[in-house]
C-alpha cells in the first residue's frame, strides 16, 4: 500500500496525519481525563460521560452566541469564559447526579453502568428537545483562523495547536491536583482503603462529590475545546464514549500516565491508518487490536501493583 | 423419576410456565389481529436474548453489553439462507450479475463471496444460527475467563465487540448488505413467509421454541451448575477454592446465553423479514438489558414479561409520543436500578405473592368452618 507514493510525500503524509492524529489525541485525553478520575479512581462507571462532555460543548457554542450578539469587541476571547461557564455548568450537574444517584450505587459497580445509561437518555433527548437534531458549530474567533505552513508540503492549522495547548494545562493541572495537593492525596488514600481513610478523619463522603463532580467538569472543558474541531449534535458523545472507555482500561484504569499513552498509542494507529484504509476498517482494525492487546494483558498497560 | 421432574420443576414454577404458555399462545392469538400478533412475535425474539441474561448475568453475574452481537449472528445466517433463495438466477435476471443478492450486484461484485456458499444449505444454516454465534462466544469467553477477567471489564469489552461488529457490518456494504441490512425476504424452502398463514405458524413456532429455553434454563437453574453459579456470583474465591474451575462454568453459561440470543436472532429474522446492523450495535444491546433488569435480573419468567411490557410501553409511546419515549426509558433505567433492583418479579415476591398466598389460605381456611356448619345442622 505504501508502493504508489514517493519517500518525501510518504514523510509528509505521516506528518500531516500525525498531526490529525495530535489533535484525535487531545479529545481523548481531555475525555479519558475526566472518565480515568470517576472510574479508575472510583469504580464507577460513567456511561453519561459524553452528554456531559457535549453539555459543555452546547454551553461553548451558547456562550459564542451571547459574545457575537451583545459583545462584538470582546469576541476574541469569548473561548476562556466558555470554557469557564462549561466547567462550572458540569460540575455543578455532576455533583448534583452524584448525591441523587451515584452514592446509592457505589456497591454495585454493574448497576451504575445502567443508571447512567438511562442519564444518558434523558441528556441527549433534552438535547434534542432544546437545540434541535441538527449539529451546530461554532464561529472560530479570527486568531484561531487559518494554519501555519511548516513546509511547502506540511500545513498545521492554528486551532489544532490551540486544543492541544489547552489539553497539555489541563493534564498538567489535573497532575499536580491529584499528586500534589492535599485533595489529590485525600482521593487516593478513599481509594486505597475507604474505611481508613474514613477513621483518619477524611470526609469520604465529600471527597466521593468532589471527585466525580471534577471528572465532569474536565469533561466538561473537553466538549468546550471538542466544538474547536468539530460541530456538536445531540449524540456526538455516544460516539466517543466506547472509545474513551477503551483508551482508559487499556491505559490501566488507574493510571493517568498510562491513559495518556494509550490515548496516544490509539489515535495515532486510527489516523495514520485512516489516509491508507477506509475510515471504518482503520476503526476496526484499531479497535480489534486494542481489544487483542486487553486479552492478553487485562489489567491494560500501566498497571498499579497492589495486592487484593 | 418424579423425584426428578419435581425438583427441577417445583410446581409453583410449573403453574407459572403454563399461565405464560396460555398466555402467549391462546390469550394473545384470540385477543389481537395477524399485524399485532406480529409484533409480539417480534418482541418474544428479544425474550430469548433476555432469558439468556438472566441466566449470565442474574445468576452468573456476568453482565454482557454485547449480546446483540450473537442475536444479529444468528439473524444474519438465517437472512444469508433466505436472501440467497430469494435472489434465485430467474428473480435477479433484471442484474448485471444474475443470481447474486441485489446488493452486491449494486456493489459491483460479481460472485458470491466464499462464505456465502455454504448458506445455500438449509441444514448448514440450522446449524450455523446456533454454532457461529457459540463458537464466537466460547472464542471472547476462554480468553477472557481463563485469565480472570471479568465484571467491568468484561461489560466494556463485549461492548467495544459490538461496536467493532457493526462497524464491520456498515463498513462491508458488498457482502453484508450495510446500512440497510439483508432485506426483501422471501421464501423458506419454497415456502413464503410473508402471507398470514405463515405468520400465524413463525409465531407459534417462536412460542414453542420461547416455552422450551424456558424449561431448559430452569433445568439449568436448579442443576448443581445453576447453584454453582449462584455461589461463584456471590464469593468467587471460596468456589475456586473448593477445588471448582469456575472459568469453565463461566464460559458455558455464556455461551448457552450466546445460543439463545442466536436462536433469538434467526425467529426475528423469520417473523420480521429482514436483519440490519441495527439490532446488533451497542445501544440495542443495552436495550436487550434493561428488558432483563426490568423483569427481574433473578427471574426467568420475569425476563419474558419484561420483554413484552417494555416493548409494548416502547411501541405505544413512540405511536403517540415519539419525544417522550426516550425520556421514559432513561427514566425506567433510572428507575429499576435505584428502587426496584430486582425488577417486576421482586415487586411480585415482596408485595403480591404475600397478599395472593394469605388470600388462598383464608379462602382453604374458609372451608372447614362451612363444612363442619352443615355437619351440625345435619346432626
Amino acid at each position: 500500500m505504501f508502493a504508489e507514493y514517493t519517500a518525501s510525500e510518504l514523510t509528509s503524509i505521516f506528518a500531516m496525519q500525525g498531526f490529525a492524529g495530535l489533535i484525535l489525541f487531545s479529545v481523548f485525553v481531555l475525555m479519558a481525563l475526566g472518565l480515568a478520575i470517576i472510574f479508575g479512581q472510583m469504580g464507577v462507571i460513567n456511561m453519561a460521560h459524553g452528554e456531559f462532555m457535549i453539555l459543555g460543548a452546547y454551553i461553548t457554542y451558547l456562550t459564542s452566541n451571547v459574545f457575537s450578539e451583545y459583545a462584538q469587541p470582546l469576541f476574541g476571547g469569548y473561548f476562556f469564559v466558555a470554557m469557564l461557564l462549561a466547567f462550572i455548568a458540569t460540575f455543578a450537574l455532576g455533583a448534583l447526579v452524584e448525591w441523587a444517584m451515584i452514592r446509592h450505587l457505589y456497591k454495585r459497580p454493574l448497576d451504575t453502568l445502567l443508571a447512567t445509561w438511562g442519564l444518558s437518555l434523558i441528556l441527549q433527548q433534552l438535547y434534542r428537545t432544546v437545540f434541535g437534531p441538527r449539529e451546530v458549530g461554532v464561529t472560530l474567533p479570527d486568531w484561531l483562523m487559518g494554519s501555519y505552513p511548516l513546509s511547502d508540503m506540511i500545513e498545521i492549522p492554528i486551532n489544532g495547536i490551540f486544543v492541544m495547548c489547552i489539553t497539555l494545562v489541563i493534564s498538567v493541572g489535573v497532575y499536580l491536583w491529584m499528586y500534589r495537593s492535599r485533595w489529590g492525596g485525600q482521593v487516593r488514600a478513599v481509594v486505597q482503603n475507604r474505611e481508613m481513610a474514613g477513621a483518619v478523619g477524611i470526609n469520604t463522603e465529600k471527597v466521593d462529590r468532589i471527585t466525580f463532580a471534577l471528572g465532569c467538569g474536565i469533561a466538561g472543558v473537553a466538549g468546550s475545546a471538542f466544538t474547536m474541531v468539530g460541530s456538536t449534535g445531540p449524540t456526538s458523545g455516544q460516539l466517543y464514549i466506547v472509545d474513551t472507555f477503551l483508551v482508559v482500561v487499556f491505559g490501566g484504569a488507574s493510571s493517568l500516565l498510562g491513559t495518556i499513552a494509550s490515548a496516544f498509542t490509539i489515535s495515532q494507529a486510527q489516523s495514520t491508518m485512516e489516509f491508507f484504509l477506509s475510515g471504518s476498517m482503520a476503526k476496526v482494525l484499531t479497535l480489534l487490536v486494542v481489544v487483542g492487546i486487553l486479552m492478553l494483558r487485562p489489567q491494560g498497560l500501566f498497571a498499579l501493583k497492589i495486592r487484593h | 423419576m418424579s423425584y426428578g421432574l419435581r425438583s427441577f420443576l417445583p410446581k409453583n414454577d410449573m403453574i407459572n410456565i403454563l399461565l405464560l404458555a396460555v398466555l402467549i399462545m391462546v390469550i394473545f392469538p384470540l385477543s389481537m389481529d395477524i399485524f399485532r400478533l406480529n409484533l409480539v412475535g417480534k418482541y418474544l425474539s428479544y425474550a430469548f436474548v433476555a432469558l439468556g441474561l438472566a441466566l449470565c448475568w442474574g445468576y452468573g453475574g456476568i453482565l454482557s453489553l454485547g449480546q446483540g452481537v450473537f442475536f444479529g449472528l444468528g439473524g444474519y445466517c438465517m437472512a444469508m439462507f433466505l436472501k440467497l433463495e430469494a435472489s434465485s438466477p430467474e428473480n435477479t435476471a433484471i442484474q448485471s450479475t444474475p443470481g447474486i443478492p441485489d446488493f452486491m450486484d449494486w456493489n459491483q461484485l460479481t460472485a458470491l463471496p466464499w462464505f456465502w456458499e455454504p448458506f445455500h444449505s438449509l441444514g448448514f444454516t440450522m446449524i450455523a444460527i446456533i454454532a457461529v454465534p457459540v463458537i464466537f462466544a466460547f472464542i471472547v469467553s476462554v480468553a477472557m475467563f481463563k485469565r480472570r477477567v471479568g465484571g467491568v471489564y468484561f461489560a466494556i469489552i463485549t461492548q467495544a465487540i459490538a461496536a467493532i461488529l457493526t462497524i464491520l457490518i456498515i463498513g462491508q456494504q458488498g457482502y453484508t448488505g450495510g446500512v440497510n441490512g439483508i432485506t426483501d425476504l422471501r421464501t423458506l424452502n419454497g415456502w413464503d413467509i410473508r402471507t398470514d398463514e405463515a405468520k400465524y405458524v413463525l409465531y407459534f413456532l417462536c412460542c414453542t421454541l420461547l416455552i422450551g429455553s424456558v424449561l431448559l434454563a430452569q433445568f439449568v437453574r436448579k442443576s448443581k451448575l445453576g447453584r454453582l453459579l449462584v455461589a461463584m456470583r456471590d464469593k468467587e474465591d471460596r468456589v475456586r477454592f473448593s477445588g471448582y474451575d469456575v472459568s469453565n462454568f463461566k464460559i458455558f453459561i455464556f455461551c448457552l446465553a450466546a445460543a439463545l440470543s442466536a436462536l433469538g436472532g434467526a425467529m426475528f429474522t423469520l417473523q420480521v423479514g429482514f436483519m440490519s446492523p441495527s439490532f446488533v450495535g451497542i445501544v440495542p444491546s443495552i436495550e436487550m438489558v434493561i428488558f432483563c433488569a426490568v423483569g427481574g435480573r433473578l427471574s426467568l419468567l420475569g425476563a419474558v414479561y419484561g420483554t413484552l411490557l417494555v416493548n409494548w410501553t416502547k411501541t405505544v409511546f413512540s405511536e403517540s409520543f415519539p419525544e417522550l419515549w426516550l425520556f421514559g426509558l432513561g427514566a425506567l433505567f433510572i428507575g429499576v436500578v435505584l428502587a426496584f433492583p430486582n425488577g417486576l418479579a421482586g415487586v411480585y415476591s415482596t408485595y403480591i405473592e404475600p397478599r395472593l398466598s394469605k388470600w388462598f389460605k383464608d379462602l382453604r381456611s374458609m372451608r372447614p368452618p362451612m363444612a363442619s356448619s352443615t355437619a351440625d345442622t345435619r346432626s
